[in-house]
């Protein structure tokens, strides 16, 4: 048995992907990245996912897990970890989960700089049920419900996030694997509001609509456009053309935390701790 | 303690303190505000912890994370803000989360009358969610009840692991009156699992009262918890059985302690003739009318639902059947009479009002001598 | 003895911090009290209005009626709230602000605002120099009893001034 196997409920397995989901790769580079920090133990980590494909993974990792409503995942983290600082709270969300129906959760969890490591699993579209636009869909993209390709301008999550104030952020893909494992390790180590956006290919729903080939294809298609932090800053603007865009940390800062803030609050008011 | 002029929503937020209440999540709205004013200086004094949330939705979220977690937990709200919970309302439900969630009504539907006093969320209180659920819902008259009712909904909450609903109105909400609320009461503690991980323990097995007993996160009992339909595990299933035996357990936890959760306020009932149905602030007013019509010798009774839901079915249809006819005091379009009428073996007459203004006792009292006069 | 009161004025004026003052003196002397906010729609367009029943006996529908005494800091408050007064109540009317009287057998005008304004150069603590009155004309509570909510409702910088409010209005009528 491989170290980071005890991670996963095996009786909860085989997972219910489909053949070819990147969604699996991700979830097992969280537990990869949780294996490596010492401070997080099945026991003192909770896992809490919100509706859709990529929220399906708090089922088969082996902590206390919480599969919220669709949307909901960031406030319910919140109040775990308000109630119990000394827990770490590990975020799965989705581009719909996540930017969609809870976009107004997700920039106010980042302006509170609360704890949680936020992971979205990013496809592109809604894939659980069979196809629909999400607001992280490309432009031009088809979906069962932008069938002559969409009109709607997406989201950049990353940038929506620093915006917010979340105080890590960065980018990673399903391909780079060992690259994603270590921006997650730097997200859970970080105190405060982490968000971590990882791109997945979906060959079902979305790769085979828009004619992206194969899993391997849509792969090497991450390889071909995802271009580092460091090297996308120094390209001129008439290179970032076409469907590059840049992976990597894309912003870090020590600040307060929620918990630490709220702390303040009760020494204020001169309350007993927690 | 000695007496003091006390607000409803203060009192509200006193009881939600003494029985061991820690966390609050909630979102600023006329008239229950002043429950999350009164928490967010409180809270912080006893090691808890306020919330303010960017939405209802999210208020009941924390809430719900915070209890998973091991607190107690409250949310407060009015009409259009519990219509945003409904949809987290099922989840506890479904989930078995214990959470108080404070209504203090006031006029709807949408913005409504803000500050205006109403009773028109009755029937959103049993059935506001998608799906079959159960729900228990509690409704004070008085600031001291306020208190009570209070911790009552929180040791019910934790005790049947359920979403249980504190319908309070303005009228209360708002009303200062003279308390004195004791220092110590009787609280229902977090219920803990019985065996342990090796033994084979179930988060969602039932014990003997139907309640599972669901250990808190960060126990090391590393549980699954989910909205959807889930067998003892926690985990979901497709099965018709255990959906179908999942919803009935759900039910069955709060309608086999029935007896001992319904309570209802009755007097001058051995001689009465006739009877005033009424909950919440309307009671004050309707009490005030059966006074009065019994100083002009007419024989009425009175009935005050404190526990709304589960509906006290049992009660109403026993006390009908020494009745020439019952009124039911609405401060809505009608919306207890229905209930009233389903279990009632007498007349049932509707005293309803829904324009911003609580009850004259005067009104009562005209319904009261029209009833008399229809079922002589 | 079942005694109503009517605090009526415009926004900001403190006439349901007054109202609650007194009724927590009210239970401070041991007697049952309820105060309440405008019920209606009679709040709207900043109309203030607070109710105050105190009683020995046990207090049940909050809604004053015919109340004994009616206190008016507008003259809007004054036209509207004196009509179901007792007809042997008390109508308290700010001197200043209310510069036609309703046609009413009792009418006590005592110039509220204006007292606070010259003796204590803001018209915030008009509320609490109307309280004064209120306590005097009412003998509901003891002046000593008033002291001590006001002291406790109040910012504490402000207690000082607010005691010469008190004693402005005692003194008034």
């Amino acid at each position: 048995m491989r170290s980071y196997e005890k991670f996963f409920r095996r009786n909860r397995l085989p997972h219910r992907w489909f053949p070819g989901c990147g969604n699996g790769i991700v979830m097992k580079a969280i537990v990869q990245a949780i294996e490596k920090n010492p401070a997080f133990t099945q026991d003192n980590t909770v896992i809490v996912s919100g509706i859709g494909c990529s929220s399906r993974a708090s089922g088969y990792m082996d902590f206390d897990t919480l599969h919220t409503a669709h949307g909901r995942a960031i406030p319910f983290a919140t109040g775990i970890k308000l109630a119990r600082p000394e827990l770490n709270v590990v975020v799965i969300t989705g581009d719909g989960d996540c930017t969609a129906i809870g976009g107004n959760h997700f920039i106010h969890g980042c302006r509170r700089n609360v704890d949680l490591t936020v992971v979205l699993f990013n496809n592109n579209i809604y894939g659980m049920t069979g196809g629909q636009a999400s607001p992280m869909t490309p432009l031009g993209k088809k979906a069962t419900t932008a069938p002559y390709g969409s009109v709607d301008r997406p989201f950049d999550a990353c940038k929506l996030a620093e915006a917010a104030g979340a105080t890590y952020v960065a980018r990673s893909t399903a391909f780079h694997v060992q690259h994603l494992v270590k921006t997650i390790e730097d997200g859970l180590s970080n105190r405060g509001f982490s968000f971590i956006e990882a791109l997945v290919q979906c060959p079902t729903a979305y790769g085979r609509r828009n004619k992206m080939g194969d899993p391997a294809k849509m792969m090497a298609w991450m390889r071909d456009n995802a271009v580092m932090k460091t090297a996308w800053d120094k390209l001129p603007d008439d290179k970032k053309i076409g469907e590059k865009f840049p992976i990597g940390l894309f912003y870090r800062a020590q600040e307060q935390d929620y918990d630490a803030a709220y702390q303040q609050v009760i020494d204020i008011a001169g309350g007993a701790a927690k | 303690m000695s007496a003091r002029l006390m607000q409803g929503n203060e009192a509200i937020a006193e009881g939600a303190l003494v029985a061991g209440v820690r966390f609050f999540g909630g979102y600023p709205i006329t008239p229950s505000t002043e429950i999350a004013e009164s928490l967010a200086k409180m809270l912080p004094k006893v090691g808890g912890t306020f919330i303010q949330m960017e939405d209802e939705i999210a208020s009941m979220g924390v809430v719900l994370g915070a209890s998973l977690a091991g607190r107690k937990v409250l949310t407060a709200s009015s009409g259009p803000g519990i219509s945003l919970k409904q949809e987290l309302i099922g989840y506890a439900s479904a989930a078995e989360i214990p959470v108080v969630i404070v209504n203090v009504q006031r006029v709807g539907p949408s913005t409504g009358q803000p500050t205006a006093p109403s009773q028109g969320d009755v029937m959103q209180a049993r059935w506001g969610t998608h799906g079959d659920h159960s729900i228990i819902v509690l409704s004070p008259w008085s600031v001291r009840e306020a208190f009570e009712v209070t911790v009552r909904a929180v040791n019910y909450a934790e005790r049947f692991r359920t979403p249980v609903i504190l319908l309070t109105d303005e009228i209360v909400g708002h009303l200062r009156e003279n308390v004195e609320l004791p220092d110590k009461v009787k609280v229902y503690p977090r219920r803990a699992p019985k065996i342990s991980r090796a033994e084979g323990y179930e988060p969602y097995t039932p014990d003997e009262d139907l309640v599972p007993n669901i250990a808190n996160f960060g126990e090391g009992y590393h549980i699954h918890v989910t909205g959807l339909i889930h067998d003892e595990t926690g985990f979901p299933s497709g099965s018709p059985k255990v959906t179908r035996e999942a919803i009935k357990r759900m039910h069955e936890k709060i309608s086999r302690a029935e007896d001992e959760i319904v309570d209802v306020h009755r007097e001058f009932m051995d001689d009465a003739e006739v009877a005033v149905v009424s909950f919440g602030g309307t009671s004050r007013t309707a009490y005030e009318a059966v006074l009065n019509a019994r100083k002009r010798g007419l024989k009425v009774g009175f009935i005050r639902l404190v526990t709304i839901f589960p509906f006290a079915d049992k009660i109403i249809r026993e006390l009908s059947k020494n009745l020439r006819g019952l009124l039911v005091a609405d401060l809505n379009f009608g919306q207890i009479v229905n209930e009233v009428e389903r279990v009632a073996e007498c007349p049932v007459k509707l005293c309803a009002k829904y324009d911003m203004t609580i009850f004259e006792p005067e009104e009562i009292e005209k319904s009261i001598d029209e009833l008399v006069a229809e079922v002589k | 003895m079942r005694k109503q009161l009517r605090l009526s004025g415009s926004g900001g004026q403190g006439v349901i911090t007054a109202a609650i003052i007194l009724a927590e003196a009210a239970v401070t002397e041991g007697k049952n009290a309820v105060q309440s906010q405008s019920y209606g729609p009679e709040a709207r367009g900043g109309a203030s209005k607070s109710e105050v029943i105190i009683d020995d006996e046990k207090i049940y529908h909050p809604h004053v009626k015919n109340p004994d005494f009616v206190l008016a800091m507008t003259q809007k408050a004054a036209d509207k709230y004196y009509a179901d007064l007792n007809p042997e109540g008390t109508l308290i009317l700010d001197d200043d602000l209310v510069p036609t009287s309703p046609a009413f057998k009792n009418i006590i005008r005592v110039p509220i605002t204006k007292l606070a304004v010259e003796k204590l150069g803001k018209s915030l603590f008009a509320n609490i120099v109307a309280l004064g009155v209120l306590v005097k004309v009412t003998k509901l509570v003891d002046f000593e009893t008033i002291k001590k909510s006001v002291a406790k409702r109040v910012p504490p910088h402000t207690v000082e001034q607010n005691m010469t409010a008190l004693q402005l209005g005692f003194d008034a009528v």
